[in-house]
């Protein structure tokens, strides 16, 4: 039993720190969100390349380094505490383990290769038009004639589509539901017949668009392994990315928490710091009870991916509801400790709050993720509908 | 990261459940699933025996004073599994997890040998005498007092005072107490740690009737009680950070297997409200639901505090685990009452018995004040692990 990051893992943790630390400081981010792109192109060519950490979880076989979900999760903590802007995530954490689930062996070598040693950088098209989460809401459409297809329909809520390579798109053949008739395709970024429309998104720090595939032709080795087939592996492709987002909310989390504890230590009122007021320290205290709740939810799921498989959905869902819940409560309070200040654009407290919210809508919100838990708990069917 | 026990570890758990069923399947079925505090007294003594002679009551200790050197990860194990097959209340448990470590850290060996070995065998019962009606939240403000007089016996403590939601003073043997021995000094200096047998006349126990209808806590006054002169633990004038270092222990493995004992409760809750319809209510499932990661959360936290003391340290997990459980169980009862609906307004007998989750609804009001109440915790949270300044202190007395 050694439930605490190893001494190896420990490292991973301080190096990505000091590395952000360094190279995505709050006036570096916020740089990198008035440029095209949304997000540094240098920051993760470094990332990728100087740190290898774009190929940080691929298997060695396809020249990966070979490590799991905990070192992940790390870096994704790390990438939330700085908020920072990257095509990282969907990149590393959702079409990597997506591809290598699901890819044939050529598709395999290729594509993990090219993530692998940071040549591609991949956008995920794995929701509907409304972003429902799961196969349930998947609303572009795959057909077949004669060993071709065509793409057809959307796909809402692409995180990074507009500065992209590739883009993995989920597609269900014409009158198929759920997680039958599933196949994922994967796009050149710029083929023909795809509009990308970018989107004036509540979060400043990760840009989204929706695509629309109009008679996209799609060749027979587009389709990623065996067509209609992908449904089981995209639902586990999404615990993966909801585990990962999961680390996400509780770096951004423990950055709000440190942030407003700085603030509450020297900011004076009434002749005391008002980090001396017990209102002021209750409610800091409850943030640090949510965060430290998070921080186990997180690191539990990132090991039962790597050690337990067959909890992987409840531990997935445990983690999106709680640290996504905890984000939000502790980027919420910040505002509110921070007083007048707080407020202000020039704060950086809005970017959490924003990235709070925005993280808990993805690929299912907490309350779908306690009702998928309460499923899984044996409660029987609810009488209302799923939702987001 | 390394989640699950050794095969050693889980060789273990088959050993002590082994035990722990013959047990509570035979000879001690009656008390399976007492968890009143004031249940079955005499039973529960019987208990404390058998688990002491089979070796299975302090598994922590040294050989020699009837443990079995068990390990940390063992420990845990052990009170995982009394909690799954619901082992009773342990009317032993603060002779076993408060005063017998505070002894065996701070103890002369003179109290060792005298106190450990009848803890170890369930022969001796312990309670605490900290609260005091003018000493709650502010522990420190002691009154109670003992000086040393000269007597035909040697030299002995003389107590004077009133302590108060002393637990389990009706059916204890001894009392670790915290008495101001230095006259005219203040809060938590001048006090000490002293040792003293309950059966003496200078002692009466008064039972305190809860909003339960029990009466599990007692006032305990002190009219010229004695104990030995060398019945204090550490010197005159320590007494608050022994009593500190007791608390500490508070926060030790029995605690970690909290979450076993809860499952059970949840699992009760969920089969309610499977049987009753609520469970396909979406606003009864999310909260079953929230139940249910908060469950988890208090088990991987466990699972974080245990590789954490392993190493001899505190993780933030501690800090937060005694607010988190608290509450949590305040909130399960609230759930329970709505899944139950107004049927769980009824009583299980008369004059006024409650069980199960209406019992947790009305108990677990209490988990959140005893032991330091939820804004204590907070304030230890807030000033000990964020390092935010201490609220100034008030003059009045």
């Amino acid at each position: 039993m050694q439930f605490a990051l190893t001494p190896e893992q420990e490292l991973i943790r301080e190096v990505a720190r000091g590395f952000f630390d360094e190279k995505a400081s709050s006036a570096k981010m916020r740089a990198a969100l008035q440029t095209s792109a949304g997000y540094d192109l240098n920051l993760w060519a470094a990332m990728a390349h100087e740190m290898g950490w774009a190929g940080i979880a691929i298997p060695e076989a396809y020249g990966g380094a070979g490590l799991g979900m905990v070192e992940l999760s790390i870096l994704q903590h790390e990438l939330g505490r700085r908020l920072v802007p990257s095509p990282f995530f969907s990149t590393v954490c959702v079409a990597a383990p997506l591809v290598a689930a699901i890819a044939d062996e050529s598709q395999k070598a290729e594509l993990l290769g090219h993530i692998a040693r940071g040549e591609v950088r991949v956008a995920v098209a794995l929701t509907g038009r409304r972003g429902l989460p799961g196969c349930e809401g998947i609303t572009a459409e795959l057909r077949a004639s004669r060993g071709r297809y065509q793409l057809m329909g959307e796909s809402g809520l692409v995180i990074h589509a507009r500065a992209c390579d590739v883009i993995l798109v989920a597609a269900r053949a014409p009158g198929t539901k759920g997680r039958e008739g599933v196949s994922v395709v994967c796009l050149d970024a710029s083929g023909a017949g795809i509009t990308v429309e970018e989107l004036v998104m509540l979060d400043l720090t990760r840009r989204m668009s929706l695509l629309r595939f109009d008679n996209v032709e799609i060749e027979r080795d587009a389709v990623l392994g065996e067509s209609e087939t992908a449904g089981d592996a995209l639902e586990n492709a999404l615990d993966l990315a909801r585990i990962a987002l999961a680390a996400e909310a509780v770096g951004g989390a423990e950055w709000t928490l440190e942030m407003t504890c700085a603030y509450t230590k020297q900011r004076i009122q009434f002749a005391r710091s008002i980090g001396s007021f017990q209102a002021v320290k209750h409610r800091l205290a409850d943030m640090m009870v949510l965060l430290e709740a998070a921080r186990s939810a997180s690191w539990y799921a990132a090991c039962v991916v790597d050690e337990l498989e067959g909890e992987i959905a409840e531990a997935a869902a445990i983690a999106k509801a709680c640290c996504c819940d905890a984000f939000y409560r502790c980027a919420a309070d910040a505002i509110q400790l921070h007083g007048g200040i707080g407020f202000t654009w020039e704060h950086d407290a809005h970017l959490y709050f924003k990235r709070a919210r925005a993280v808990a809508s993805l690929f299912g919100s907490p309350a779908w993720q306690r009702e998928k838990l309460a499923s899984l708990m044996g409660l029987g069917a609810t009488v209302a509908s799923p939702g987001f | 990261m390394k989640l699950g026990f050794t095969p050693k570890e889980e060789s273990f758990r088959a050993g002590a459940a082994a035990w722990l069923e013959v047990q509570l399947a035979g000879e001690f079925a009656d008390l399976r699933g007492v968890s009143a505090h004031a249940a079955m007294p005499e039973r529960r003594k019987q208990w404390e025996c058998a688990l002491g002679r089979a070796g299975w009551s302090c598994i922590g200790w040294p050989k020699a004073l009837g443990g079995r050197e068990a390990t940390l990860a063992e420990q845990v194990i052990f009170a995982e599994e009394y909690a799954r097959l619901e082992g009773p209340n342990r009317i032993g448990h603060l002779g076993v997890e408060l005063l017998g470590p505070t002894l065996l850290a701070l103890g002369s060996d003179a109290q060792k040998q005298r106190f450990l070995r009848p803890i170890a065998l369930g022969e001796e019962i312990w309670c605490q005498g900290y609260s005091e009606p003018n000493a709650g939240s502010d522990l420190a403000n002691v009154r109670t007092r003992a000086c040393l007089e000269q007597s035909a016996n040697g030299a002995q403590w003389v107590i004077q005072g009133q302590k108060t939601w002393t637990s389990l003073a009706q059916f204890a043997d001894w009392i670790f107490m915290l008495a101001r021995t230095e006259e005219g000094s203040r809060g938590n200096r001048g006090l000490s740690y002293l040792l003293v047998p309950m059966k003496q006349p200078g002692i009466t126990v008064r039972p305190i009737r809860e909003m339960t209808g029990e009466a599990t806590f007692n006032e305990t006054i002190f009219e010229g009680a004695r104990t030995a002169a060398d019945y204090i633990v550490g010197n005159p004038g320590d007494g608050w950070e022994v009593a500190m270092a007791t608390l500490g222990f508070e926060r030790g493995v029995s605690t970690l297997a909290h979450q076993m004992a809860f499952r059970g409760e949840l699992e009760t809750l969920i089969a309610i409200a499977v049987e009753n319809g609520t469970a396909r209510d979406p606003l009864i499932r999310q909260r079953l639901a929230d139940a249910y990661i908060g469950l988890k959360i208090m088990r991987y936290s466990a699972l974080r505090m245990l590789t954490h003391a392993q190493s001899g340290r505190l993780s933030d997990a501690a800090y937060t685990y005694r607010l988190y459980w608290g509450e949590w169980h305040k909130k399960l009862g609230e759930l329970a009452m709505d899944v139950l609906g107004p049927e769980g307004e009824i009583a299980a007998g008369a004059p006024y018995e409650w069980k199960g989750p209406q019992h947790s609804f009305l108990f677990s009001r209490a988990e959140t004040i005893y032991g330091g109440t939820s804004e204590i915790q907070r304030n230890i949270i807030a000033e000990r692990a964020l390092g935010l300044p201490k609220e100034p202190r008030g003059t009045q007395s």
